[in-house]
C-alpha cells in the first residue's frame, strides 16, 4: 500500500501539485484511515490532504481523466494491477503444476491448436509458445519491478529500461531456444520469433507509459526550463500556449511573494495617542510605504509585440501585487489599452489592440507626443514608467526630450529592450540617446528576463 | 446531542451535520471525519455564501460543543487575538497591595537587599490571574474543546497567519513571560477564505483544504428543504433549476446558497406555488446584488423560467 501510494505521490508531483513530505504523512494517515474500499471517499481523502488549491485539485482529477483515457484512471489502474497480479500468480503456478506434472491434457492448455511446449523449454519460451497472456502479463509486470521502472525519468532512458525488463524477464534463454528451434523445428521457431516481436513491443508500450506517469515531472522541469529562456519574439504557436501559462505561473509567484503590505520596523514618530491609550508601553508611528503604482507604454509593432504581449499578460495579472496600472500600446501612434485588458480574455484584448495599433511601423516620437499631450498627468512622483520596445524609430524624430520630462516626473523610469545591448544604437536604434533618461535599462527577451525586471521593479516599493 | 469521540464513519458525519441543519456533501463530510480523526484543521475556500461558516456553526451545534469565532480583519494583532496584560488590574492591584509591599521591603536595609526580596516575590504582577484572553487563548482552554472558527482569514495581515502558526500544527500558544500553554481538549479549527488574497503556504501545509462550491441541483433541493420547511416539491426544483441557469451567466456577483434560501423564504412568503416570470422578475433583488446583474439577466428570465418548469416536470 505504502509503496503504491509513494508512487501516486510522485505522479501528483509530475502533474504540478507540490506535495510535500509533511503532506504525503498526512495523507498516508487519511488514506490508513479512509481504506481503499470506496473510490470516491479515496479520492476526497487525497484531495483534502494533497492539493491545497483549486487548481491543484483539478490538475490532480483532471490527471485521473487523462489516465482514464488509456482505459483506466490511476487508482483503477493500481487495483487492477494488484487484482490481476494476485490473481496472474495463481494463474502461473496453477500452469506450471499443470505442465510440469506429466500429465498435459489438451482441455487444460489454454490455446487451441498449440502443442504441449516440451519441457527443456525456458519459462518465457513456454509461455509465449502457449500465447497465455496472462501469464506473459504478470511477468511483464514482476519484471518491471524487478528493473524498477518507476525510477524512469526521461525518455532517454527508455532503452535502458527496456533491456533491463527483457533481460529479467529471461530473454538470454529465450534467444538460446529460438537458436535451437530454428534448428530443430523451423515452423515453430517462426511463431516463437513473430512472439518474441510482440513481446518486445509489450514491454515497450509498458516503459512509455511509465515515462509518461513518472517522468513527468522532470521532463516538465526540463520543458520549463527551456521555454524560460527562449526568445519570446520567437515561440512557435505550441509554445505560445505553454508560455501563457508560465507568465501565470510567474505572476502568482510574484502576488505570493509581494501581495502581503509589509511594515518595515523602522521606527518613526512616538505616537503618543497610542502610548497613552496603553501605559508603559511606547508605540511609535510605523512609515507608511506605498504599493506600485506603474505607466507601461509598449510598443507593439512587428516583432516586439509578442514579447509586448506576454508583458501586459503579466502587468494586468499582478492586481493584488500593484496598486494602479495603466498600460499604453503604440506603434505609429499611441492609445491607452488599460481597459480593454482588465475587461477581456487575454486573446481577445490583444487582438482588439493589435486591430487598433498594430503592425503599423513605429514611431516613438509620435507616440511619446501622443502621451505627453493625453496622459501626462497620469505621471507622478510614485510612478514607476516603463517603456518597452526596441526603440527602432524607423529613422524619425526620436523625440528624447518628451523621455527626459517623463523621466523627471516619474520615481522611475524603466526600458526594457527585448533586443540584446549589441543591436542597442545599430541602424536606427535610438537606445543609447533614450537611455540617459532612463534609470534602468534592460535587455527582456525571454520569459526569465521578464520576470527579473518586473520582480525588480515591483521590489523597489517594498 | 453531545459527543466527543471522533466521528465512527463518514456517515456519520454525513447524519450528525443534517441533524444540526447542515446538508453536507460527501467531500464536506470526508473534510470534517478526516479533520477528527487526524487532528487536523480545515481551510475552507470558496464563494461567498456557501455554507462555509455555516458548517462550523452546524458542527459545534452537532457536538454539542462551544463556538469560538475569531472574525479576522486588516491590522489583527497578538493583543486582540491570542491574549492582552490587564493592565488597569495591575495598575489597581500595585496601588492596594503599595502597604504590603512596603512592608515587604520594609525590613531590608540596603536597596539590593530589597531587590533580593522583590526577586523572591516573584513575578506575581505577570501571572495567569492578569492574562486577559482572547479567542485563541480562550479556544485552548476550554475544559470539554470547543470549535475555533478563524473566519475569513484572507482579510488578516500576513503576520498574523504566522501567528496561527504554532496554534495550528501543534495546539499550543507560547507567553513569554508563562510559558507554553497547551490545549486542554483540542479544538477542531476551521479556518475559512474567501480567496482574496493567496495564502502562504506554511499555513496551507498545516489544514486539510476543502474547496465548497456551489453545490449540484439535487443537493441544493435538499438544502432549500431542509432550510425553508413548507416548500413544495416543485416551486424548490423550479427554484434551484431557476438559479442553476443565472449561475450559467456572465454576473458580477453569481448567485450562492444563501441567496437561494433567501429567495425560496421570499417566495413561500409571498405564497406563490408556482414560479412565473411576474414574481421572478418583482424578487429578482433578492438574488442579484448589483444593478448590471440584474439588467443583464432581465431578458432571459421567461425563457429560464420556462425551462425551470420543464425541469421541475421532469425531475
Amino acid at each position: 500500500m505504502r509503496q503504491e501510494l509513494h508512487r501516486f505521490f510522485r505522479a501528483a508531483r509530475g502533474a504540478g501539485v507540490r506535495v510535500s513530505p509533511a503532506e504525503s504523512i498526512d495523507a498516508m494517515r487519511a488514506v490508513k484511515d479512509v481504506g481503499f474500499s470506496d473510490r470516491g471517499i479515496l479520492r476526497d481523502a487525497l484531495l483534502l490532504t494533497l492539493a491545497k488549491s483549486e487548481d491543484e485539485k483539478q490538475a490532480l482529477a483532471f490527471d485521473e481523466i487523462a489516465a482514464s483515457d488509456d482505459g483506466m484512471s490511476y487508482d483503477e489502474w493500481e487495483a487492477r494491477r494488484a487484482v490481476k497480479t494476485a490473481a496472474m500468480l495463481k494463474l502461473t503456478r496453477f500452469i506450471a503444476a499443470e505442465s510440469g506434472g506429466a500429465h498435459p491434457s489438451p482441455g487444460e492448455t489454454q490455446t487451441g491448436g498449440a502443442s504441449a511446449p516440451s519441457p527443456e523449454l525456458g519459462e518465457l519460451t513456454q509461455m509465449l509458445m502457449a500465447r497465455d497472456r496472462n501469464a506473459i502479463a504478470a511477468a511483464l509486470a514482476n519484471a518491471a519491478n524487478a528493473a524498477s521502472l518507476s525510477d524512469i525519468r526521461y525518455f532517454t532512458q527508455r532503452g535502458i529500461f527496456s533491456t533491463r525488463i527483457l533481460e529479467a524477464l529471461g530473454i538470454a534463454r529465450l534467444r538460446d531456444d529460438l537458436d535451437a528451434l530454428t534448428a530443430s523445428n523451423p515452423s515453430e521457431a517462426e511463431r516463437l520469433t513473430a512472439a518474441t516481436e510482440a513481446l518486445r513491443e509489450n514491454v515497450r508500450d509498458t516503459v512509455n507509459q511509465a515515462l509518461l506517469l513518472y517522468g513527468r515531472e522532470e521532463a516538465e522541469n526540463l520543458r520549463h526550463e527551456i521555454l524560460r529562456n527562449a526568445p519570446l519574439a520567437r515561440l512557435e504557436r505550441r509554445q505560445v500556449e505553454q508560455m501563457k501559462v508560465l507568465i501565470r505561473a510567474i505572476a502568482r509567484r510574484l502576488r505570493e511573494r509581494y501581495s502581503k503590505p509589509r511594515k518595515r520596523q523602522r521606527r518613526g514618530h512616538l505616537d503618543t495617542r497610542k502610548t497613552l491609550r496603553v501605559p508603559f508601553l511606547t508605540s511609535w508611528k510605523r512609515r507608511h510605504r506605498d504599493r506600485p503604482k506603474i505607466v507601461a507604454l509598449c510598443d507593439v509593432s512587428g516583432s516586439v509585440a509578442q514579447v509586448s504581449d506576454f508583458f501586459l499578460l503579466l502587468i494586468h495579472s499582478l492586481h493584488e501585487v500593484v496598486d494602479d496600472v495603466r498600460s499604453f500600446a503604440f506603434s505609429g501612434h499611441l492609445i491607452e489599452v488599460s481597459d480593454i485588458l482588465d475587461n477581456k480574455s487575454p486573446e481577445e484584448a490583444m487582438s482588439e489592440i493589435m486591430s487598433k495599433v498594430g503592425f503599423g511601423s513605429s514611431d516613438y516620437g509620435g507616440s511619446f507626443a501622443d502621451f505627453e499631450k493625453g496622459f501626462m498627468a497620469s505621471v507622478t512622483a510614485k510612478t514607476t514608467v516603463i517603456v518597452l520596445g526596441d526603440a527602432r524609430t524607423n529613422n524619425l524624430d526620436p523625440r528624447a526630450d518628451i523621455l527626459r520630462r517623463i523621466s523627471e516626473r516619474s520615481k522611475r523610469l524603466v526600458w526594457l529592450n527585448p533586443e540584446g545591448r549589441m543591436a542597442w544604437g545599430w541602424g536606427d536604434s535610438e537606445m543609447p540617446r533614450y537611455a540617459a533618461f532612463c534609470s534602468v535599462v534592460r535587455q527582456c527577451a525571454t520569459a526569465k528576463q521578464l520576470e527579473r525586471a518586473v520582480t525588480d521593479i515591483v521590489a523597489a516599493y517594498q | 446531542m453531545s459527543n466527543n469521540l471522533p466521528a465512527v464513519s463518514i456517515e456519520a458525519v454525513t447524519s450528525g451535520l443534517a441533524s444540526a441543519g447542515y446538508i453536507a456533501s460527501p467531500q464536506i463530510a470526508t473534510a470534517v471525519y478526516l479533520a477528527e480523526r487526524i487532528e487536523k484543521p480545515i481551510l475552507v475556500e470558496g464563494p461567498a455564501g456557501v455554507g462555509k461558516t455555516e458548517l462550523a456553526k452546524a458542527l459545534a451545534a452537532w457536538r454539542g460543543l462551544k463556538m469560538i469565532r475569531m472574525q479576522c480583519y486588516e491590522g489583527l494583532d497578538e493583543a486582540k487575538a491570542l491574549y492582552e496584560w490587564k493592565y488597569a488590574k495591575q495598575l489597581l492591584y500595585t496601588q492596594i497591595l503599595k502597604d504590603k509591599l512596603g512592608e515587604v521591603l520594609g525590613g531590608a536595609e540596603t536597596l539590593s537587599a530589597a531587590l533580593d526580596r522583590l526577586h523572591d516575590f516573584g513575578d506575581v504582577f505577570f501571572s495567569k490571574e492578569f492574562v486577559e484572553p482572547r479567542p485563541l487563548l480562550q479556544a485552548l482552554e476550554q475544559a470539554k474543546g470547543c470549535v475555533l472558527l478563524v473566519d475569513e482569514i484572507d482579510k488578516s495581515d500576513a503576520e498574523f497567519e504566522s501567528l496561527l502558526l504554532e496554534i495550528l500544527s501543534d495546539y499550543q500558544i507560547s507567553i513569554p513571560e508563562l510559558g507554553t500553554i497547551a490545549a486542554v481538549v483540542k479544538p477542531t479549527v476551521i479556518l475559512t477564505s474567501n480567496g482574496e488574497r493567496d495564502l502562504s503556504d506554511a499555513l496551507k501545509r498545516r489544514c486539510l483544504h476543502l474547496h465548497i462550491g456551489f453545490p449540484e441541483q439535487k443537493l441544493e433541493e435538499r438544502i432549500v428543504e431542509s432550510r425553508v420547511p413548507g416548500i413544495s416539491q416543485s416551486l424548490r426544483g423550479q427554484i434551484v433549476g431557476f438559479i442553476n441557469q443565472v449561475r450559467a451567466l456572465d454576473l458580477k456577483k453569481l448567485p450562492s446558497v444563501s441567496e437561494t434560501i433567501d429567495w425560496a423564504r421570499v417566495l413561500v412568503l409571498l405564497q406563490s406555488s408556482e414560479l412565473d416570470h411576474e414574481t421572478v422578475k418583482d424578487t429578482l433583488n433578492v438574488l442579484l446584488k448589483y444593478e448590471a446583474d440584474i439588467e443583464t439577466t432581465m431578458p432571459q428570465v421567461t425563457s429560464f423560467v420556462a425551462k425551470a418548469g420543464r425541469q421541475g416536470v421532469f425531475g
